[in-house]
């Protein structure tokens, strides 16, 4: 029994770090807490149901609330999606297709790539393409860079769910006589729908936060405008400008606004996780 | 002489430089069960994937020689054509996972954008579960997901979805290897009653079932076809050598 | 009959080329932003030169511009953020990955990590500046130098916390990728769990680890709105860690909508495009790394 005290030894110290890494870890809790508190407390205190129904008054005047703001990213979340879902998963479809394809795993890293790029970029490239040409910042120039930005997590996720589905569900479908792309519309994407689905409410959520992008796309704007061809307002937007402003009322709005784009964004990141679970296809 | 419904003549099949099914003719009668037998990777699956022209769709994968059904060569048809005329069982149960069992039946009518009314479909969906002899366990629940039935339950659904297009002929491949002995004897039993309508082409690894329920066997030995005969013929007294030791159990 | 499959040979041709033109397309996308950006920034590289990297001014009135200011700015603030949060996410990812993996407590922390990660960069730079900028206030009046609150260390604390989440979740995938067996060989001889971390886990790990730290650190350099709220916004290369600065992206942020000039314009863009390669480089080297390592 020689090596007993070098033996507590390692169990002191194995308990030591244990209790480091603990402490540490749950550390963590500390800004969730207080960036969670800031927004419930100063979030709520400021809310009402004129905040909701209302749209911008100057600074001074009682009253104004965000319905613009709140229109606004509905407006943008909804454009976006309408052209970035259909390419992200036909695009998807086309990477798991061709899986043992050269040329495919090139695009497939490719989209990888394009998951790193600054989501502030894409707002210069959307500021380019879109803002120049019409002379004037809009809602579709944003929606435009926006919608790059939730490219690579549909075609991702679409990718990922279709290489999942067994072989055998296709050969189902060819020896039934079904051509190829009725055995894709009809039997395999329905199959991945609830990955396909999560992996839109994602990106979703993703951009109903994003700023930096629309700052000089879809710029912002201090009236309802339902025009996408207009600047137009979105949270985000609304809480920069209000941040950054020195009037303390205006800094009550932002705190408002926060809660509810919060919100918005954490009802998205739960039907995603709902959808993944509950939806899921049983094979 | 019995009537042959398909006539395989000098079949080869390739998956890249892999010679798998080498040179093969044969004839198959008839509502008739015919198996193919032999030991893993002898070509088996790959001759009756020849038959409905899914080897093809493996990467690299051709054939050469003629099938004919009846008289028009399948080699030479529109896939997708042929496929409607000939229904296939897998070693898997593969149901569809987001349809019904009702809507499984009738899937080739479904996804093809095939329209038939109603009553005909239910109709469709009667008889076809009635010879997969699946009716009376799913009746009351027509509108509930496959995936969740047994599998033997699952395979039988496979087998209703495939003579719900009224095929000439289905082609099984190893149907019971994944299922247990009971399912396995059931789907035996129902097969027997289903080649009254239906020419059955079945390939199996067990000889026991070959001989069970087969009326013609084929067996294969490294993609060539050894010895071709009627199953009493075949099992009592092979004339191939190789044959023979392989019944008596000496490889495979 | 046959009309009928020839209308569906013809669907099956035009679903083919609608997928394979789909994929074309991304990548015509892709090329098109790096394309955009190239273009867009001749006229800034044409007039700045190298300056344009080797200068230490930026003044659009005077159109002498340097981004070297931004490219440290961005480089001291991401660094220092990668540091503060670098204990926070190791402990954190072999909390879940080792001691509470497969646990029912783990759920604490996944949940603490995702709702972070789900947190939108405005309401951080928000949060920041209303919350964290005056206790960093206090914080520098006692250390006595000037209180500002506002600065690179502000910024980097802001993204320390947004780069836990991302850090930690490709950490823990490579912790648990160490084969239990040997694991299990080490505790057979005796060994204590922290010594199998130390010995086994992390030896194992560390290449995916770093991987991890090194494509948080690509996130951090893109960061936008948090930074740019409370970073300060001074356009020269920053004396402390707590001076004011600014960082590619706050810049640009910050000066693009009111850009009068063209030439202004361009040497913003140029400064995208400068962002835009630093970025694309560190996170193709972390996903090469683990592509490398860990995937099959």
């Amino acid at each position: 029994m020689n090596d007993f005290p070098a033996y507590r030894r390692r169990e002191i110290t194995d308990k030591i770090v244990r209790i480091a890494i603990y402490i540490t870890t749950f550390t963590i809790l500390i800004p969730l807490l207080l960036i969670f508190g800031f927004i419930i407390k100063n979030g709520i205190s400021n809310i009402s149901v004129g905040f909701l129904i209302n749209n911008p008054v100057p600074v001074g005047e009682e009253g104004g609330g965000i319905l613009n703001a709140i229109l606004g990213t509905f407006i943008l979340i909804i454009l976006s999606s309408l052209i970035a879902v259909p390419f992200g998963i036909t695009a998807g479809i086309f990477l798991s297709e061709n899986s043992n394809k050269k040329y495919a795993q090139y695009i497939s890293t490719l989209v990888d790539v394009f998951q790193g790029i600054p989501s502030i970029v894409l707002g210069i490239v959307a500021y380019v393409w879109i803002v120049l040409p019409l002379k004037k910042f809009s809602a579709i120039s944003g929606a435009v860079a926006l919608s790059i930005m939730m490219l690579p997590t549909i075609i991702k996720a679409t990718e990922e769910t279709l290489k999942m589905i067994p072989y055998t569900l296709k050969e189902a479908a060819y020896s039934l006589g079904v051509p190829y792309h009725r055995t894709i519309l009809k039997v395999i994407l329905p199959a991945a729908l609830s990955g396909i689905l999560s992996g839109t409410l994602v990106s979703i959520g993703r951009i109903s936060g994003e700023t930096a992008p629309l700052l000089f796309t879809a710029f912002g704007s201090n009236i309802l405008e339902l025009n996408i061809f207009k600047p137009m307002n979105s949270l985000p937007l609304l809480i920069y400008n209000y941040a950054k402003s020195p009037y303390p009322e205006w800094h009550e709005l932002a705190w408002a606004a926060s809660f509810v784009l919060i919100t918005i964004v954490f009802i998205f990141n739960l039907l995603a996780s709902i959808g993944e679970k509950k939806w899921k296809i049983k094979f | 002489m019995e009537d042959q419904v398909l006539s395989i003549r000098n079949l080869n099949a390739y998956f890249g430089d892999f010679h798998a099914v080498k040179n093969v003719s044969m004839k198959v009668y008839k509502n008739t069960i015919t198996a193919i037998m032999g030991p893993s990777g002898c070509g088996k699956t790959t001759l009756i994937r020849c038959v409905n022209r899914l080897h093809e769709l493996t990467e690299g994968a051709y054939t050469t020689g003629e099938i004919f059904l009846r008289n028009n060569n399948i080699l030479s048809m529109n896939p997708i054509v042929i496929r409607r005329q000939i229904g296939m069982v897998f070693q898997k149960p593969n149901p569809f996972p987001t349809m019904s069992i009702y809507d499984n039946v009738v899937a080739g009518y479904k996804i093809n954008g095939i329209k038939i009314d109603k009553t005909e479909m239910d109709a469709i969906v009667e008889s076809s579960l009635k010879k997969a002899v699946l009716w009376d366990e799913v009746k009351d629940k027509l509108r509930q997901k496959g995936v969740f039935l047994s599998g033997g339950q699952q395979q039988r659904l496979c087998i209703a979805r495939a003579i719900a297009m009224k095929p000439e002929i289905i082609l099984l491949d190893e149907p019971t290897s994944a299922l247990d002995p009971k399912s396995t004897l059931k789907i035996e039993e129902l097969l027997e009653e289903l080649k009254k309508d239906v020419t059955i082409l079945i390939v199996t690894h067990n000889i026991a079932q070959a001989a069970r329920i087969s009326d013609y066997t084929a067996f294969m030995y490294l993609g060539e076809l050894i010895e071709y005969d009627k199953s009493d013929k075949m099992f009592t007294s092979p004339s191939d050598p190789k044959t023979n030791e392989y019944l008596k159990g000496c490889f495979g | 009959m046959s009309h009928f499959f020839s209308k569906e040979r013809r669907s099956e041709t035009i679903f083919r080329w609608l997928l394979l033109s789909s994929s074309f397309l991304i990548i015509l996308i892709i090329f098109s932003i790096a394309l955009t950006l190239v273009i867009e920034s001749f006229p800034s590289i044409k007039h700045n030169g190298l300056s344009l990297l080797t200068g230490d001014i930026w003044d659009p009135v005077s159109e002498k511009y340097s981004v070297l200011p931004f490219i440290v700015g961005t480089f001291i603030t991401s660094i220092l953020a990668l540091i503060i949060s670098i204990p926070f996410s190791i402990a954190a990812s072999l909390y879940l990955g080792e001691y509470a993996e497969g646990k029912r407590s783990s759920i604490i922390i996944k949940s603490v990590l995702d709702l972070l990660a789900g947190i939108p960069s405005i309401i951080y730079g928000f949060w920041g500046l209303m919350v964290l900028v005056p206790v960093v206030r206090k914080f520098e009046e006692i250390l006595g130098i000037p209180p500002l609150g506002i600065g690179i260390f502000t910024a980097s604390l802001i993204l320390s916390i947004m780069i836990i989440p991302y850090t930690t979740s490709i950490a823990r995938e490579v912790i648990r990728l160490v084969p239990q067996d040997i694991k299990e060989a080490a505790y057979s001889l005796g060994a204590t769990r922290f010594e199998v971390i130390r010995d086994i886990v992390i030896p194992y790990a560390k290449s995916g680890i770093f991987a991890g730290i090194l494509l948080s650190f690509g996130r951090a350099f893109g960061e936008t709105m948090a930074v740019t709220m409370v970073i300060g916004n001074a356009n020269y290369i920053p004396k402390s860690l707590f001076a004011p600065a600014n960082t590619m992206a706050s810049v640009i942020a910050n000066e693009f909508a009111e850009a009068t000039s063209d030439l202004y314009l361009s040497t913003l863009v140029s400064l995208g495009l400068v962002l835009l390669i630093t970025s694309l480089v560190v996170n193709s080297i972390g996903r090469f790394i683990i592509t490398r390592f860990y995937v099959k």
